[in-house]
């Protein structure tokens, strides 16, 4: 008996040991997790920002000053010690975070969450992001100065992980169970990449070869213009090209690949965007060039930037930084100040690849080239790892074969990206950051890949500048808009525009330059652009602004920022109105016609307008588009403009048509059938929420990166606007930073970000910009012009050399 | 009483002194420590030490987190979920320690009773 109570005695105790010990699907190890000298209850504390901590490799003592908002401002002596620094510091701020993103990035989350990621790792190994990584770390090591900063930065990270205790681990490693690995060169490569295919890893060209078999050219071209009917392009419409002598590619005598393909990649999110923009000294209330920027990204927390200041004793940098990556990638310095936007060009083409039996050769031109394969092996936790074979084209990965979203043996698809080429990307941040005038911004820009971005310049010399930079590819007129077959070689990218050739635009005579994903360019333009999924509101909100009157002070930058005019809904909604029969309308949908007729077409919180809009453009844009809804074919449907466009000018096309019932309809019958269902849907949402004011409708947020944790995210946030208002921000998405910089001696900014400084959910500082950013106000970037601090500094910690 | 009280005490101090080099599991090795050298009866087997070890982690939790305005343990509270109340968090987090504790103390009474023959 006692034997027997013993045996059962001991059996618990290993149960509850193992129980507490043990994550169970999403519950962390109890034990681990919640013990007060390892567990979580560690993380209930802010960073600390004094003391001093002895760093291997520094060559030099580093001072990090911190303000009232956690910025650090970082006084190194040299760069190597300066980036060195970036990384411990960053690190301390945003270890999970950065670590997480490149294992997104290489497709490894599967190691971290088990077998659920293991579609998403494969998709990201097809597409070739370990392989790009690569690529542009292969470009960066030819470069002695980058290799040697990239290096310090990893090992400034690992200097911080390295003399991490358990305890100190950031709370979702304990939550996930699992611990840091060592920074790696290669990392800030993936993370170059995540943000690449961010920006630059959207295409249709599957998407638009369907359309086309499916409705045929006319019917294509009429949904999908290379040009709408008004542009108002990035680089002004009078720019004289004529100095351009390399001529576009002759288009070769080729024909479409009518392929059916059932789906494709995700596709980054389309309103991955930004507004930048500056005014030259004359177009300025104080004679000083004032520039402005606002990238448009995922509201994640912790937030995607990082705001720092990086010194030495030759240049003074201040600005956003991206955890990962080196310098600043949208700020300032005391000469010039810079932004980018998305420069959304087609830098993805899709290759039909025909493969041999035994699917080891593909043909090409006249004979038959060997694939090289890449086995990508994915770590899954808990389970035995997965091994994928991916076979690679000249062209690039064969993401679609019969292992992936296809059962074709014989038939393939690979996709061509500038992604794969590689580039040293990370220079231009690095040179920007020191640049003094125009020449070195171009200098900077000029060796800069992808992702193609809008890279916005002013300086304290005067000029103001915009270009739109990337390695783009001298396509010929229609390359690359629907699959081309690969076994060509016409149909290969021939050659890239001359770097000196990519548009752009100095000190122009309008006194401004400005960007917000529309046309880089009009038809003038000597080489093939055509519109894949350009912006059409904010840019013509952001230019007739800058038309409108002569001088702008900092109140009109901000008040820019935060317009939530909806010209989308100015340009179709007084139409719809008028056009629409509303004398059958029950007296509950007469009261939302009303309300919505009343609106002013501004996104703001406290308006039903924007949320009537919402609910009745977007069943109508299904009404219309209701041909693009087919079994097994991947599709997507026009754009808003372009749709607009038809709803007014060719309302009684056979797209207004709704196939499935017998009644032929126009657009006009859509308005109305759209609308009823609109306000069902409007008065269902009343009764489950109280309202339906845009505040309650839009409901903003912004998600922890672990698939917005509640725990860890914020919900609810007050802030008007919308997709295609300057103020871009929609349920998830919208200004990932706010910057203001007027070009005095030295530069005067103001900056803001929905997020915190800290990465840590149990700091104060993890979310605590999000109100004001909400509220449209900015925080004054206390650019601090030597080592001594100021009255701005609250905690100042040293970083020595250890030896 | 007296075995109460002392082993109360002695578990509480061995706890806190192995936390400084052991995992999480220190309070089942305390715990079983003190069950072999300070052996109690009946019920107190399980619940004293249960008692000295919820005492130890609720209050070291609650003070790391009171001075931090809960901000964390909020979190954490809806995590888990308690309704995102932190106090709940706190007595949980004793009743997870507590729990380990009284259950190994228990092991560690039938090994004193197997050893006594």
């Amino acid at each position: 008996m006692k034997y027997f109570k013993l045996t059962v005695s001991l059996i618990i105790t290993l149960g509850v040991f193992f129980a507490l010990n043990t994550k169970f699907g999403s519950v962390p190890p109890i034990g681990k997790f919640l013990n007060p000298y390892s567990g979580i209850w560690q993380n209930e504390t802010d960073e600390s920002s004094s003391g001093v901590v002895a760093i291997s490799g520094l060559s030099d003592k580093v001072t990090v000053h911190y303000d009232a908002e956690l910025i650090p401002h970082v006084f190194a002596q040299n760069e190597l010690d300066l980036y060195r620094a970036q990384g411990y510091i960053t690190a301390k701020h945003r270890l999970w975070q950065m670590e997480f993103q490149t294992f997104a990035s290489a497709g490894r989350l599967s190691e971290i969450i088990g077998e659920t990621a293991l579609n998403y790792d494969r998709q990201e190994r097809r597409r070739g992001m370990g392989y790009g990584a690569e690529q542009a770390l292969l470009k960066m090591n030819e470069d002695k100065q980058t290799t040697a900063f990239v290096k310090a930065y990893s090992d400034g990270i690992n200097s911080y992980i390295n003399q991490l205790e358990d305890k100190n681990l950031p709370v979702e490693y304990k939550l996930l169970d699992y611990k840091p690995e060592a920074w790696t060169p290669k990392k800030t490569a993936l993370l170059l990449m995540y943000m690449t295919k961010m920006l630059a890893g959207g295409d249709e060209d599957i998407e638009n070869t369907n359309a086309l078999r499916l409705f045929g050219k006319d019917r294509f071209d009429l949904l999908f213009p290379d040009f709408y009917d008004i542009t108002d392009p990035i680089i002004p419409k009078e720019t004289d090209w004529s100095y351009i002598d390399v001529p576009q590619t002759p288009t070769p005598k080729s024909e479409f690949v009518l392929d059916s393909i059932a789906e494709t990649l995700d596709q980054p999110n389309p309103d991955n965007g930004s507004n930048n923009w500056a005014i030259s000294g004359s177009k300025s209330y104080s004679g000083n060039p004032i520039l402005a920027n606002d990238p448009h990204l995922g509201l994640n927390l912790p937030s995607i930037w990082f705001v720092m200041q990086l010194s030495t004793p030759n240049h003074n940098t201040f600005g956003a930084t991206l955890p990962g990556a080196l310098g600043v990638i949208s700020g300032f310095n005391q000469y010039i100040a810079w932004g980018e936007t998305n420069a959304t060009r087609d830098v993805i083409d899709w290759y039909k690849i025909e493969f041999n039996d035994a699917g080891t050769k593909y043909k090409f031109d006249d004979s038959w080239k060997d694939v090289t394969y890449r086995i990508e092996d994915i770590k899954i936790k808990g389970k035995p790892n997965y091994k994928d074979s991916i076979r690679f084209t000249h062209h690039g990965p064969v993401v679609f074969d019969k292992n992936f979203k296809s059962d074709n043996e014989k038939i393939g698809y690979a996709m061509k990206w500038v992604g794969h080429i590689g580039g040293n990307n990370q220079k231009t941040f690095l040179e920007l950051n020191k640049g003094k005038n125009y020449s070195d911004y171009l200098n900077a820009i000029s060796h800069y890949t992808a992702p193609a971005q809008n890279f916005v310049f002013a300086s304290t010399e005067g000029d103001i500048a915009l270009w739109v930079q990337g390695k783009l590819p001298n396509k010929w007129e229609g390359q690359g808009k629907f699959i081309m077959d690969g076994s060509q070689s016409k149909n290969d990218w021939q050659s890239f525009i001359p770097q000196s050739f990519n548009a752009h635009t100095k000190n122009p005579k309008r006194g401004f330059v400005s960007s917000a994903n529309q046309h880089p360019v009009d038809e003038a333009y000597p080489y093939y652009v055509f519109n894949d999924g350009y912006e059409t509101y904010r840019n013509r909100i952001i230019n007739d602004f800058f038309n409108s009157k002569d001088k702008f002070t900092i109140q009109d930058f901000k008040d820019l920022h935060n317009n939530n005019y909806n010209l989308k809904a100015a340009e179709i909604v007084p139409y719809m109105l008028e056009t629409m029969d509303a004398s059958g309308l029950t007296s509950q949908e007469r009261e939302i016609y009303n309300e919505i007729k009343a609106w002013q077409f501004n996104n703001d919180i406290d308006e039903v307008g924007p949320s009537i809009f919402r609910q009745w453009y977007g069943i109508l844009y299904n009404m219309v588009w209701d041909e693009f809804k087919v079994d097994k074919t991947a599709l997507d449907a026009p754009s808003a403009y372009q749709t607009i466009y038809l709803l007014k000018n060719k309302g009684d096309d056979k797209f207004m048509d709704i196939a499935e019932t017998k009644k032929i309809e126009t657009a006009k019958d859509l308005f109305l059938l759209a609308f009823k269902k609109a306000a069902e849907r409007l008065l269902e949402l009343q009764k489950e929420n109280g309202d339906y004011k845009w505040l309650t409708y839009k409901a903003t947020y912004a998600g922890h990166l672990l698939q917005a944790l509640p725990a860890f995210s914020r919900f609810n946030i007050p802030i008007g606007g919308d997709g295609s208002s300057v103020n871009a921000t929609s349920e998830n998405h919208g200004p990932s930073w706010r910057m203001i910089v007027e070009m005095t001696s030295p530069p005067t900014a103001l900056g803001i970000y929905p997020g915190g400084q800290s990465g840590n959910p149990g700091s104060k500082y993890y979310d605590n910009f999000i109100d004001d950013w909400a509220a449209g106000k900015y925080h004054s970037l206390n650019f601090l012009q030597s080592n001594a601090p100021t009255d701005a500094i609250i905690g100042t910690q040293t970083l020595t050399p250890s030896n | 009483m007296k075995a109460n009280t002392t082993n109360f005490i002695v578990t509480l101090i061995l706890a806190f002194v192995l936390s400084l080099f052991l995992p999480w599991w220190s309070v089942m090795t305390a715990a079983l420590v003190t069950s072999l050298f300070i052996p109690l009866k009946k019920a107190a087997v399980f619940f004293v030490p249960f008692l000295a070890i919820l005492l130890f982690w609720a209050i070291y939790s609650f003070i790391l987190s009171s001075g931090n305005d809960y901000t964390l343990a909020k979190r954490i509270a809806v995590l888990l979920p308690l309704g995102g109340n932190p106090y709940l968090l706190i007595l949980l987090t004793g009743f997870v320690g507590g729990l380990a504790a009284g259950i190994t103390a228990v092991f560690g009474k039938q090994l004193t009773l197997i050893s006594k023959k």
